[in-house]
């Protein structure tokens, strides 16, 4: 006979409730014996606070991490992505490659970015080289597009930053970041988008990571221009969906929202398939270096489980540019759809952190069966990978490398059909050498992008 | 003839087989001797014509209604204006409130119901096509031959979506060239010119369709250019030759009881039903080209779309597809056609709104893609009835 899961929930959020009832689950408080907790971000704060002498035990798991913020702090997440690329550049990593402009080929997936008031000296000086460039104003930890507006003259940030260092009273609300505006966008009919991407982290380190494949993008309402007199027009700007909630245009049957699925089916159709299938593949590998570039400050705590909402813009040049992550992406449903996904999204979530409906222990590491995680996708898995990798050695017949080169040479060949078929059977094993975190893997996903498949055939 | 600058003449001979194998697809009748009428039976001509004539009266009613004339020459500045719109006219602020679909599906069915065959002929069934989508590993190779029919033969496994948009364009014998463009801004510059009513009922089923539609509100704006476009292409007017169907006529200003004065309305003599847009809709997802998007709906409609909102006795007409999709029903699922009769609940009614959009809107963007693969590929409407007839399977979705 199982034993009833007992969970506990401090936000009034109807999606994560509903699903904990049709799991049959018990409501506990949270002073008492509970097994899952999905709590707001202050709770998190006072569990993990070593003052009040909190102790989880084997049995408890709980939706956040103690330093989630390293993540999905604006500021944070910059100074450790610098930090992470630098200490590749010195262990001389193949990922450190700069081309000749000076700039990282594989690490540069986030926009320049600058922490005010603190790097002011800095940014402006890079901001006199490109007089003619346009920045993003951004608080550092709000969200929903709240405090967020567009410069192009530093002038404009001195009006708004003179009587704010004045302000010494509130130095929490006056950090704000500055990022390079992504100012060439890719455009479907006319209108800027952003991708919103749902990640499961299981853990850091080793690194353990799934990628919702439900993700939507959010479009704006108007048609986009870069042009300064509209540099104001937030509906033009920011995709929120908390910010086009407001415009007229605004539609509540869709909300903005497109599957990440049509957007696949449009970029195979305009664009052809190898494009569609090298951004995706560079979204995942994005993911896995911000993860990995937080990976050393977060806390290592076998109870954590974390769902980060993504958000990406695409270039027009087809490349995915960081944006943020939220730590606690709106779990609130704006039409049907959303609803369904969102719904989806958190009993996928208990699919793979509490397999067969079952009590959670965080000792015995039970990982959940692959036909049996929803819409979740295994893209980084370093303990796993590290075994695929042995086997392959061990065994002629292991088949994982073997596949893995076979989609390659198909897909060199043009025979892309026949390795797509291939690849979603093993899918996640193909994703684990593309994208693993292991330096050696990497080194083949750098090859594979410059010099075909070569080199993977004869590592193999 | 001249040769092309660039092609060779082994190029060019290709494309001259393409172009006399549409053109023969186009006209089935071309070798027969004596030139067929435009509907062979009589019974199905007439409902036709009243049904032509029902829905000019209802459009003119509208117009009476609204106080609005069929068409208006825009004035300079309005014209300017939508020019300077032309690409996000999503925006464009109009009061469409008082303005209605001129017909919808269901008006249509009413129409297909009360036909009735004096003779009570045998109606023939047609092939029921196998719906799995299969994929060709090796395209490339058709596409680089580029013979039309080798396109269509490997068409009815199903394209790849990287390579359907060129296997279409070859398929329907479509090339986007400086004429084809210059067209295009003619057709856009009659757009800005002139104001129809027909634009309003466009910017309408845009509104209540594609806007609404989670798959294909990206494309709104698009939409509007091309059904605009669309509305004042005389070139649509062709395909009344062989179809059952007259374009509507309308006279001009002051010159009533003239038949000098008549001219067609609108311009390209086909008004739209609750639902047009869809056609054009799933295109968006291949073609980003709005000329290229523009000519291969132009194709598409008139080789095939328009049969599925005129009453004709065409083996693939709308009258032939609902009695295939019953004949289907039937002997596929003889247990839900009977529960539906005990029920007096009418297949045709929830499946007529599917046939007449091509299911656009009512499956997923990529199933719809596949789905017109096969239509292109066997040249046939036949296979929506078969799909229509699987319907349990597609209420499930």
């Amino acid at each position: 006979m199982a034993e009833t899961v007992k969970y506990c929930c401090d936000l009034d959020i109807s999606v994560v409730s509903a699903n904990f009832e049709k799991r049959g689950w018990s409501p506990v408080g949270s002073d008492e014996d509970w097994n899952v907790y999905w709590a707001s971000v202050l709770t998190i704060r006072n569990i993990f606070n070593p003052e009040n002498g909190y102790k989880l035990r084997e049995r408890q798991i709980i939706n956040h991490f103690p330093t989630y913020q390293e993540l999905t702090r604006k500021d944070y997440i910059v100074k450790n992505i610098n930090r992470y690329r630098e200490e590749l550049d010195k262990q001389g990593s193949p990922l450190a490659e700069k081309d000749n402009m000076g700039k990282y080929i594989h690490l540069d997936f986030i926009p320049l970015t600058f922490a005010l008031p603190n790097d002011y000296n800095a940014f402006a000086e890079v901001f006199k080289k490109n007089p003619t460039s346009t920045w993003i104003m951004k608080p550092c930890g709000k969200s929903q597009g709240i405090g967020i507006f567009l410069i192009n003259k530093l002038s404009q940030l001195k009006k708004w930053s003179g009587p704010l260092q004045n302000s010494a009273q509130n130095p929490i609300t006056a950090t704000y970041v500055v990022s390079r505006y992504i100012d060439n966008p890719l455009l479907i009919g006319g209108k800027k988008f952003d991708l919103r991407l749902y990640i499961l982290v299981l853990s850091f380190k080793p690194l353990k990571v799934y990628l919702y494949k439900l993700g939507f993008c959010r479009f704006c309402q108007l048609k986009y221009t870069c042009n300064m007199s509209d540099l104001a027009n937030m509906f033009v700007h920011l995709t929120n969906v908390s910010i086009q909630r407001q415009g007229d245009e605004y539609n509540s049957v869709h909300g903005g929202k497109w599957t990440i699925q049509n957007l696949r089916l449009y970029l195979e159709g305009t664009q052809g398939k190898e494009v569609a299938d090298k951004l995706f593949s560079d979204i995942k590998s994005l993911i896995i270096h911000s993860l990995k570039a937080t990976a050393p400050v977060m806390i290592r705590d076998k109870h954590c489980f974390e769902c980060y909402g993504y958000d990406i813009i695409i270039s027009d040049d087809l490349k995915p540019w960081l944006i943020e992550v939220n730590a606690s992406p709106s779990l609130l449903t704006t039409t049907d759809n959303d609803r369904v996904l969102k719904h989806e999204l958190v009993d996928d979530i208990f699919k793979v952190m509490c397999p067969g409906n079952t009590v959670p222990n965080v000792e015995t590491d039970r990982t959940p069966d692959e036909n049996n995680i929803g819409n979740f996708e295994l893209i980084a898995d370093e303990l796993e990978s590290i075994d695929s990798e042995q086997c392959s050695k061990n065994s002629v017949h292991g088949g994982k490398w073997t596949i893995q080169n076979l989609r390659l040479y198909l897909e060199g060949t043009q025979g892309k059909e026949v390795a797509d078929k291939l690849f979603s059977d093993i899918k996640s094993l193909i994703i684990h050498s593309l994208k693993a975190t292991a330096p050696v893997m990497i080194r083949d996903k750098h090859c594979f992008e410059c010099y075909g498949y070569d080199i993977i055939i004869t590592d193999d | 003839m001249v040769c092309a600058n660039g092609s060779s003449f082994e190029d060019y001979k290709q494309k001259l087989q393409n172009a006399i194998y549409q053109y023969l697809l186009k006209h089935p009748d071309i070798r027969e001797p004596v030139k067929q009428e435009k509907e062979p039976l009589d019974f199905v001509q007439k409902a036709q014509t009243n049904w032509e004539r029902r829905i000019f009266k209802s459009l003119n009613n509208m117009c009476n209604d609204l106080g609005i004339a069929l068409s208006r020459k825009r004035p300079v500045s309005e014209q300017k204006e939508l020019e300077a719109k032309w690409t996000e006219l999503g925006t464009e602020d109009m009061d469409l409130s008082r303005f209605r679909p001129v017909y919808s599906p269901r008006d249509f069915l009413e129409v297909l119901m009360s036909v009735r065959n004096p003779n009570l002929s045998q109606v023939s069934i047609g092939v029921d096509h196998c719906l799995q989508p299969s994929k060709l590993s090796c395209m490339f190779p058709v596409l680089e031959s580029y013979q039309a029919p080798l396109a269509r033969e490997y068409s009815k496994q199903g394209c790849p979506q990287n390579l359907r948009a060129e296997m279409w364009a070859l398929i329907l014998g479509v090339e986007t060239t400086d004429a084809s463009r210059l067209q295009f801004e003619h057709l856009k510059a009659s757009v800005f010119l002139h104001d129809l009513i027909v634009d309003k009922l466009i910017f309408k089923d845009i509104n209540l369709t594609a806007s609404n539609d989670d798959q294909y509100f990206v494309f709104e704006d698009l939409l509007y250019q091309i059904l605009l476009v669309f509305s004042r292409d005389t070139a649509v007017l062709d395909h009344f030759e062989y179809s059952s169907a007259n374009p509507p006529k309308a006279h001009l200003r002051g010159g009533r009881n003239n038949e000098d004065t008549l001219v067609i309305y609108p311009p390209n003599g086909v008004i739209p039903f609750h639902g047009f847009s869809m056609f054009v809709c799933p295109l968006c997802y291949i073609y980003e080209d709005p000329v290229t998007l523009y000519m291969v709906f132009r194709e598409l409609y008139t080789l095939y779309f328009y049969l599925l909102h005129t009453v004709s006795s065409h083996p693939q007409g709308i009258l032939s597809l609902c009695l295939l999709f019953e004949t289907l029903l039937h002997e596929l699922d003889p247990h839900l056609t009977y529960h539906m009769a005990s029920k007096e609940i009418q297949p045709l009614k929830v499946v007529i709104k599917w046939l007449m959009r091509a299911f656009s809107g009512y499956l997923s963007a990529d199933q719809i893609l596949l789905l017109w693969d096969r239509i292109l590929a066997y040249n046939s409407l036949e296979i929506l009835a078969g799909v229509g007839a699987r319907m349990d399977k597609i209420i499930s979705f």
